[in-house]
């Protein structure tokens, strides 16, 4: 128990039509007992899949994973994880607390059912059939479901597709209190605001391999570390990029924006070279920026144009 | 943890679904009481030695019972469909009480059928002793074990949308084949018949004849055809979800 979760090695390839596919290739973590991560990538970036590996629904091609030291399989046996899958509607013709109490009677140590009705907000939907449900609803019940296992790992993968606003918060809050229970929990996600606001660590995936990993914080100080935006006229790309401290320069008409290694050393080498500049504005860099950094194509080396026109 | 609840749960579901009610119980019971109803004070039906009540009442609990077995299929694809077959995966319920589970609620539908139509045949005027009654009963359950390992693997080979019309033409061709509708005594039919467990479910009802009603044939299609499916049923299961 003590173990949390090891990967090593993994990897999977799906044959499709177009030839086959290398969804994960060859990746290594680990997430500590009681630790919130997040499985943060694009779409397509293998964070399913790994996980569907995890939790024993599919067998990897190479590599091993172990759950609290054992076989996901075995884990799973032993009702100690709880999941909620990134696709997936209800049996129909039941009522939400009756298809809550099937699934807590299939595990060892459940939760009290009405203690997760009211956790997950279904109290007014108890009653319903799941098939009147609407689509933010059947993300809380299937909430529901990986939650009154009471697991000592709860996956979610990409758990807020579908939810509104107001739904995410709530579903965000109650994973929180869960979490500081002492469970671990690993949810994938491609809204970073998510991972940041909810994670421990940051497992960032990228066609099929990890490509950062450490605390949101950590992250970002490795990658775009901070922003300098000026009002500049008539100056080389080229030349601003070159600037001691900056690692990349934009240009849209007379604004420029460096991205900076050292913004410190940046700012004293941009005034020296261009007293001209005003309007200057030194920033923090956002998540979305890393993440775009870590995660775009390893043969676009060029910072495209429309980066900064995106911001 | 051992299943019992949601066994429970699962006949719940089974019983509140209406297709239920209209093609494995409404629709035998009216056919039975159209067909059977006119011929009710034959009794020697066509030759078969068995009144036209108890040969169409035995005819149609054939064909209800394997509709209501061979319907776990469609519940199994819908299952499925929804991506509920994974989240059971995720969770300790073993492969075993899953299937248990699944037979179970498909011999609960197939009991209702049973005697729905054991009463509406009693009204036509079947008359047998108990023995008869238990041992035809008996037969016929023992006899529906192909359907429910059919039914499993049905839903676990096919899709939602192609179980509907697969269902429905394998139920039909089935029961004509194996006499439901009408005696199937000799030539092309009535060999190919003998090969089919719909053949002596449905001969089931030829109860109080004289003689063993399968006989060693009816017994070594039946166990073959159950080991059969349940080999399909269990490699259908296999290659849907990867488990044993």
């Amino acid at each position: 128990m003590t173990e949390g979760i090891q990967i090593e090695g993994l990897a999977k390839t799906y044959r499709a039509p177009g030839g086959p596919v290398a969804a994960v290739r060859g990746i290594d973590f680990s997430v500590g007992p009681g630790e919130s991560v997040a499985l943060l990538g694009p779409n397509g970036a293998g964070k399913s899949t790994t996980i569907d590996m995890l939790l024993g629904l599919t067998q990897p091609d190479a590599g091993s994973v172990t759950v609290f030291g054992n076989s996901p399989r075995h884990a799973v046996d032993a009702g100690l994880v709880g999941g909620m899958l990134q696709t997936g509607a209800l049996i129909r013709d039941l009522t939400v607390r009756e298809l809550i109490l099937v699934a807590a009677s299939l595990y060892p140590d459940p939760l009290d059912v009405d203690e997760v009705i009211a956790l997950t907000g279904l109290g007014q939907a108890a009653s319903q059939r799941t098939q009147k449900l609407s689509g933010g609803q059947t993300q809380r019940v299937r909430f529901a479901i990986a939650l009154v296992a009471n697991p000592a790992l709860l996956v979610l993968d990409e758990p807020t597709v579908a939810m509104d606003v107001e739904g995410r918060r709530d579903f965000w809050m109650t994973m929180r209190e869960y979490a500081a229970r002492g469970k671990t929990v690993l949810f994938a996600t491609h809204y970073l605001e998510e991972a940041d606001a909810n994670a421990d660590r940051v497992v960032m995936m990228a066609h099929g391999k990890i490509v950062a990993d450490g605390p949101t914080t950590e992250i970002k100080a490795r990658i775009g570390r901070r922003t300098i935006r000026t009002t500049l006229a008539d100056a080389d790309r080229a030349e601003l990029s070159r600037l001691d401290g900056v690692s990349s320069a934009e240009r849209h008409g007379d604004s420029v924006i460096l991205r900076c290694a050292d913004s410190d050393r940046a700012i004293r080498a941009l005034l020296e070279a261009y007293p001209a500049a005003r309007d200057i504005e030194i920033t923090g860099a956002a998540l979305e920026d890393a993440f775009l950094e870590l995660t775009r194509e390893p043969d676009r080396a060029e910072v495209p144009e429309s980066l900064g026109a995106a911001r | 943890m051992n299943g019992i609840l949601y066994t429970r749960y699962e006949l719940i579901r089974a019983l509140r679904n209406r297709r239920f009610f209209f093609f494995s119980l409404g629709f035998p019971l009216v056919l039975y009481f159209v067909i059977a109803g006119p011929q009710s004070s034959d009794h020697n039906f066509a030759g078969s030695g068995i009144s036209a009540a108890l040969f169409y009442m035995a005819g149609l609990v054939s064909f209800g019972t394997m509709s209501s077995m061979i319907s776990t299929g469609a519940r199994i694809a819908g299952e499925r469909q929804a991506g509920w077959t994974r989240q059971l995966r995720i969770t300790p319920l073993s492969t075993r009480a899953y299937f248990r589970a699944k037979v179970m609620t498909a011999y609960a539908m197939a009991g209702l059928t049973i005697a729905s139509l054991y009463v509406a045949g009693a009204i036509l005027g079947v008359s047998l002793a108990l023995g008869n009654w238990l041992e035809m009963t008996g037969l016929i359950l023992l006899g529906l074990l192909p359907f429910a390992a059919l039914g499993i693997a049905l839903g676990h080979l096919l899709t939602v949308d192609s179980i509907g019309p697969a269902m429905g033409g394998l139920t039909a061709l089935l029961a004509l084949v194996g006499g439901t509708w009408f005696p199937v005594t000799h030539g092309f039919l009535h060999d190919v018949g003998q090969c089919l467990p719909s053949y002596w479910l449905a001969q089931a009802g030829h109860i109080g004849t004289g003689g063993a009603v399968w006989g060693l044939t009816g017994w070594l299609v039946m166990a073959a055809w159950t080991v059969g499916l349940s080999a399909l049923a269990g490699y259908a299961y296999w290659r849907d979800t990867g488990r044993v």
